[in-house]
């Protein structure tokens, strides 16, 4: 369980946020609202451990994550603005390689598995330079089906994305809910996950 | 649908998977290696043009402007080190990673010396020739780099990382990382003179041996911690 306790974050001498308290439980997803610029990044910072908040905690499963260190990284998945993609390598070595980073050992025929399923047949061998801007951000949401982390935390996954690919990430994240798995994630599109219950939570 | 890797891998498979990868963008990105080598060979075949070919002077020269080279030639490489992470996101990702950032750090760091270090390494004893050097202090002059530019790679590490993501960082690098690097500079040129007037090279190689086995054991913890303070 996430629960995050009285956080505060500022950039800057800029206050974004203050005394923001909530708790995430396993098969429950959570949306960030809020303008440009009102700190939903800030805070999936905060919440990966990349920086220190000003005052209050993050807490993972009652322990604080600045305590838990490479722990608390083996249970989430982060995929922020930048895509982690390789110009140079082709999709499955850089899918490959970021489930390597992550500890595990991928095997070539399943990243070219999960790639097919993110709609890439055909383009599995060919460099990254030479694919679209949805489908390297297709590429790196494979990650999702290549990972066992627990919460995953998503900042705006579905930009560049099209509806079919939109729809295959309802799936996987419908899926990682029954798994009572957690998501929070920001997006500025409508985005409704069949059979679950939206918790939201706004910046402002 | 779900596709899972098999196991957890261990620190050893990591460090492999990271030095790999490295040796693979740089083998596709061939330009940025050969300037570093190419920029060494200029810089060393200008100073018997520049100087004349006065024999006796020139191999009096030889071990300092072969070690300055590769220090400044060293140093064009450094702002590649992570930056190129940096900026595509893999970076985030290496911090997020359940082993240690410090291993994947070394990883990255060894592939760094093999690209740019070693080929100053391999090039060396032909340079060597443009200034006369004779077979032992050229000997002496190639383990010192052996042993001496792991050390530039893995201080210069530490640079590279704190001047990550800034503008006009790579000036700054230089200034910071150069007078580090002046020890390793220091034995090294050592060594050489103490072969060419007769006197034993153990001690300046010894000491090199031991800057390079501090280096490996400290430099990938500060570069980690370094890289945690540029990412805030």
């Amino acid at each position: 369980m996430l629960e995050v306790s009285n956080l505060a974050c500022s950039r800057g001498d800029h206050r974004l946020f203050c005394g923001l308290s909530f708790s995430l439980k396993p098969g429950q997803i959570m949306q960030l609202q809020g303008e440009n610029g009102s700190g939903k990044t800030t805070l999936l910072r905060a919440l990966c451990g990349f920086m220190m908040p000003d005052e209050g905690e993050v807490l993972w499963h009652s322990e604080n994550i600045r305590h838990m260190g490479e722990d608390y990284c083996s249970e989430i998945l982060y995929l922020g603005h930048l895509n982690a993609i390789k110009d140079e390598l082709s999709a499955v070595e850089n899918l490959c390689i970021s489930a390597g980073l992550s500890g595990f050992v991928l095997k070539e025929n399943d990243a070219i598995a999960a790639l097919r399923h993110m709609g890439l047949r055909g383009r599995e061998a060919l460099p990254a330079k030479v694919l679209s801007q949805g489908q390297r951000r297709r590429v790196a949401l494979a990650r999702l089906m290549v990972s066992d982390a627990k919460l995953w935390i998503l900042d705006e996954p579905l930009t560049a994305l099209d509806v079919g690919a939109v729809a295959l990430i309802q799936g996987l994240i419908a899926e990682h809910l029954e798994n009572q798995g957690m998501v929070i994630f920001t997006t500025h599109q409508p985005f409704r996950v069949a059979g679950m219950e939206m918790h939201s939570l706004s910046l402002s | 649908m779900k596709v899972m890797g098999y196991k957890k891998s261990s620190l050893l498979q990591l460090l492999v998977l990271v030095i790999r990868r490295d040796l693979v963008l740089a083998m596709r990105r061939r330009a940025d290696v050969l300037t570093t080598l190419v920029f060494f060979v200029i810089v060393v075949s200008l100073f018997p043009l520049g100087v004349g070919p006065e024999l006796g002077m020139l191999r009096k020269m030889a071990p300092g402007v072969l070690w300055v080279a590769a220090l400044l030639a060293s140093m064009l490489s450094l702002g590649r080190l992570f930056s190129a992470d940096y900026q595509d996101g893999t970076l985030e990702q290496m911090m997020l990673a359940p082993q240690s950032l410090s291993m994947l750090v070394l990883g990255k760091m060894i592939a760094h010396w093999m690209v740019s270090g070693l080929p100053l390494v391999l090039m060396a004893p032909v340079l060597g020739l443009q200034f006369d050097m004779s077979a032992q202090p050229l000997g002496v002059l190639i383990i010192g780099l052996l042993l001496g530019t792991p050390i530039l790679s893995m201080i210069g590490a530490i640079g590279a990382a704190l001047t990550l993501g800034l503008r006009g960082g790579g000036v700054l690098l230089s200034l910071l990382v150069l007078p580090l690097c002046i020890p390793v500079l220091i034995f090294g040129t050592g060594a050489v003179e103490a072969i060419s007037s007769g006197l034993s090279v153990a001690s300046h190689l010894s000491l090199l041996g031991a800057l390079l086995v501090l280096s490996l054991v400290f430099t990938p913890l500060v570069v980690a911690q370094a890289l945690r303070i540029s990412m805030e």
